[in-house]
């Protein structure tokens, strides 16, 4: 028997905001019938404010997959949807007071879901879209595995099948699993030869070579596809000392909320991914 | 919580008021060693020689050949070894899609170790496909090991027939009969099977205590060595209580077995019609196959089982599912799924399994629970709208890449 918490239970027994939003402005559907999960997520969303006013769930899945998904409305209506879409998987599972670790991935599919309604309403591709499938059993992508490992530090197969679901079901992709974590796990180390707490901790001496490819990574893999999906983009211009300086695109670019986009989103991935030193600059093209 | 209905005998029985009343001097009065010289301990190995015989009246066979083990999976263990270290020159075992972990967990093992398995599959009511079995059967064969009747969905294979196949080729044929003993007659006297194990806890004995038997004549080698206990096949002092336990039990589940098969029958058939007229989008699994009578199984289409399970337990109903999400493992039942039931059913697959302490009571208010709690449910699904699916609903996942969406 799975050991919930009191939360997980109480939202199960009853679960908030469930059906179907009155005005379907941007409707998430993740999961399906066969993997035993699937979640839809619909927003009403007040279009001037950019705010969520409503968020409604309908959920086929086990009692944690119910009670994430009430969650994740409880946690999203009100918030811009910007706010929304900085919950992470680890927020929801919070919120619920913990879940067993063989359940985490009815957190993430919550925040799948939360992504996919947003870009539903943007009308934009979800970023996964084109990254190549590694687990073919539940259909899972490595951008997917990648980032979900990254977010929550993961270090082992166990762990990534635990919150993806990837290779739990034949177990072919497992050596392609594992290839994932080195690869996550090789440039931590390559950026931190002294054993680092984990990405993105403090005092990490780097080279100016290994500072500019991480912050190249960072936006190339993180940064730039989530202002892709609200129709923006970014480009890097220079380097200087910890001065990141940067040219924002498209939508980002006429954007009045970019200087808080920058400063809030763009520094805290650089921050959280390369060094807490870093301070970014937005330089005109 | 309610009162308790406890519907999942398959997973574990109570232990019957008579078997404890039994036990009971054994723990703190008579707790002398069997293999003792002094009547104190000496006398215990009489009740162990009664329960001894109790077990072998409701198998149908001599005292002798009874062995008293821990469990049922020590004796499916001890069953698969003993068959291949008295036959070193035969490398090959047989065995099916849909048996219990106590089977299944060994094979990767034996693979390992440059055995080959052949696992023979079933069809979609769960009955086993008689000539891919036979076709199975070599002169490399070790071992044939088959449950008798399915742990999951009751469905009940052959064995006799199945034995008989095996010694016209001078194979030896095991049967984990867990779920059959104490439902079905069994009178091995008349059969060709060689090992069958048993498990104390599914017939009313307390969980710690199983029996193998072992045909006279059979070549054995013990699983667990050590002393001279059990003839010499199972070493270790004796868990009086626990034997003198299975024994009453034993006895019982003789008695009790026209009981069994007519009134608890009744008490399932009512359960599963019920079910099944109550709630739409349903499917009987196994339900054209030869069943135990104590089992039924059934998948509640659109729905999620440990969801069902939870608000099953609320109102203190006890059952298992075949759900992924009840397993640990991500993916549902593989007895359903070797029967080919799709997994949008599996996932849904509840099993309620009775005992002759049930009652019709029980099952009229199980006939109440469960319409709302799977209508609550459906109501939140997504792929549910009104009375019925939601048309076009979404089938497979976005990336629509996974096995069972592109298989």
């Amino acid at each position: 028997m799975w050991d919930y918490t009191e939360k997980v239970k109480e939202h199960f027994e009853n679960p908030r905001n469930v059906g179907v939003v009155d005005r379907i402005d941007g409707d998430g559907q993740v999961g399906s019938l066969a993997c035993g999960d699937a979640l839809r997520l619909t927003l009403q969303v007040d279009r001037g404010a950019d705010r969520i006013e409503d968020a409604r769930f309908q959920t086929f899945g086990c009692a944690s997959a119910i009670a994430s998904s009430s969650a994740l409305t409880e946690m999203i209506k009100g918030k811009t949807l910007d706010e929304a879409l900085r919950v992470t998987n680890q927020d929801i599972a919070d919120f619920l007071g913990g879940l067993p670790r063989e359940k985490m991935h009815c957190s993430v599919l919550g925040r799948e879901a939360l992504e996919a309604a947003v870009a539903n309403y943007r009308g934009v591709p979800l970023p996964a879209a084109n990254s190549p499938i590694v687990c073919e059993c539940f259909g899972v992508t490595e951008r997917e595995i990648e980032r979900v490992a990254r977010e929550n530090r993961l270090t082992t197969a166990e762990d990534v099948t635990a919150y993806t679901k990837a290779g739990g079901g034949c177990g072919r992709c497992a050596a392609e699993i594992e290839k994932i974590l080195a690869r996550l796990a090789d440039r931590g180390s390559e950026a931190a030869p002294q054993a680092a707490p984990a990405p993105g901790g403090t005092g990490r001496k780097l080279t100016f070579l290994q500072k500019a490819r991480l912050i190249e990574e960072a936006i190339r893999e993180e940064i730039a596809p989530a202002l892709m999906h609200d129709g923006g983009d970014i480009e890097l211009v220079d380097i200087v000392g910890d001065e990141v300086q940067v040219t924002l695109k498209g939508a980002c670019a006429a954007c009045p909320s970019s200087k808080r986009t920058l400063a809030d989103f763009v520094t805290g991935k650089l921050r959280e991914m390369v060094s807490e030193n870093i301070t970014v600059k937005e330089v005109r093209p | 919580m309610s009162e308790l209905i406890y519907f999942d005998s398959n997973a574990t029985t109570k232990t019957a008021p008579e078997v404890v009343e039994a036990m009971l001097p054994f723990f703190s009065e008579r707790y002398g060693n069997p293999s003792s010289m002094y009547p104190f301990g000496g006398e215990t190995a009489r009740e162990i020689r009664l329960a001894r015989e109790k077990t072998a009246a409701l198998l149908g066979c001599d005292p002798r050949e009874i062995i008293f083990t821990s469990c049922g999976t020590e004796s499916d263990n001890t069953a698969i070894w003993s068959a291949l270290r008295t036959q070193p020159d035969r490398r090959h075992l047989v065995t099916s899609r849909v048996e219990h972990q106590a089977i299944l967990s060994n094979l990767p093992l034996l693979r390992k170790m440059g055995y080959r398995v052949t696992e023979v599959g079933v069809d979609e009511n769960g009955r086993l496909l008689w000539d891919q079995f036979l076709e199975a059967l070599t002169p490399d064969t070790a071992l044939a090991t088959f449950l008798w009747a399915n742990n999951e969905t009751g469905v009940v294979f052959p064995v006799a027939e199945m034995a008989e196949a095996c010694a016209e080729r001078g194979i030896a044929f095991h049967t984990d009969a867990v779920q059959a003993v104490g439902k079905i007659p069994i009178n091995l006297s008349a059969t060709k099977i060689d090992l069958l194990s048993i498990s104390g806890h599914k017939y009313h004995a307390p969980k710690g205590v199983g029996a193998l038997y072992v045909r006279r004549g059979l070549k054995f080698s013990p699983f667990l060595i050590g002393g001279h206990q059990e003839n010499g096949r199972r070493g270790g002092t004796e868990n009086v209580p626990y034997i003198v336990g299975a024994g009453r039990a034993a006895e019982l589940a003789l008695a009790n077995l026209a009981d069994e098969n007519t009134r608890v029958r009744a008490l399932r058939d009512k359960l599963e019609k019920g079910l099944i007229s109550a709630v739409t989008h349903t499917r009987l699994n196994g339900g054209g196959a030869e069943r135990v009578p104590n089992t039924t199984n059934i998948s509640f289409e659109y729905v999620e089982g440990e969801a069902i399970l939870l608000h099953l337990a609320g109102k203190g109903l006890c059952a298992s599912s075949g759900s992924a999400c009840t397993s640990g493992s991500l993916e549902p039942s593989h007895v359903l799924r070797a029967m080919g039931v799709p997994f949008t059913a599996a996932h849904g697959s509840i099993r309620l399994s009775l005992s002759v302490h049930n009652t019709e009571a029980e099952v009229d208010r199980a006939l109440s629970i469960f319409p709302p709690i799977i209508a609550k449910l459906r109501a939140m699904s997504p792929f549910w709208r009104g009375d019925g699916p939601a048309p076009g609903s979404l089938l497979t996942c976005e990336t629509g890449a996974c096995q069972v969406c592109d298989p």
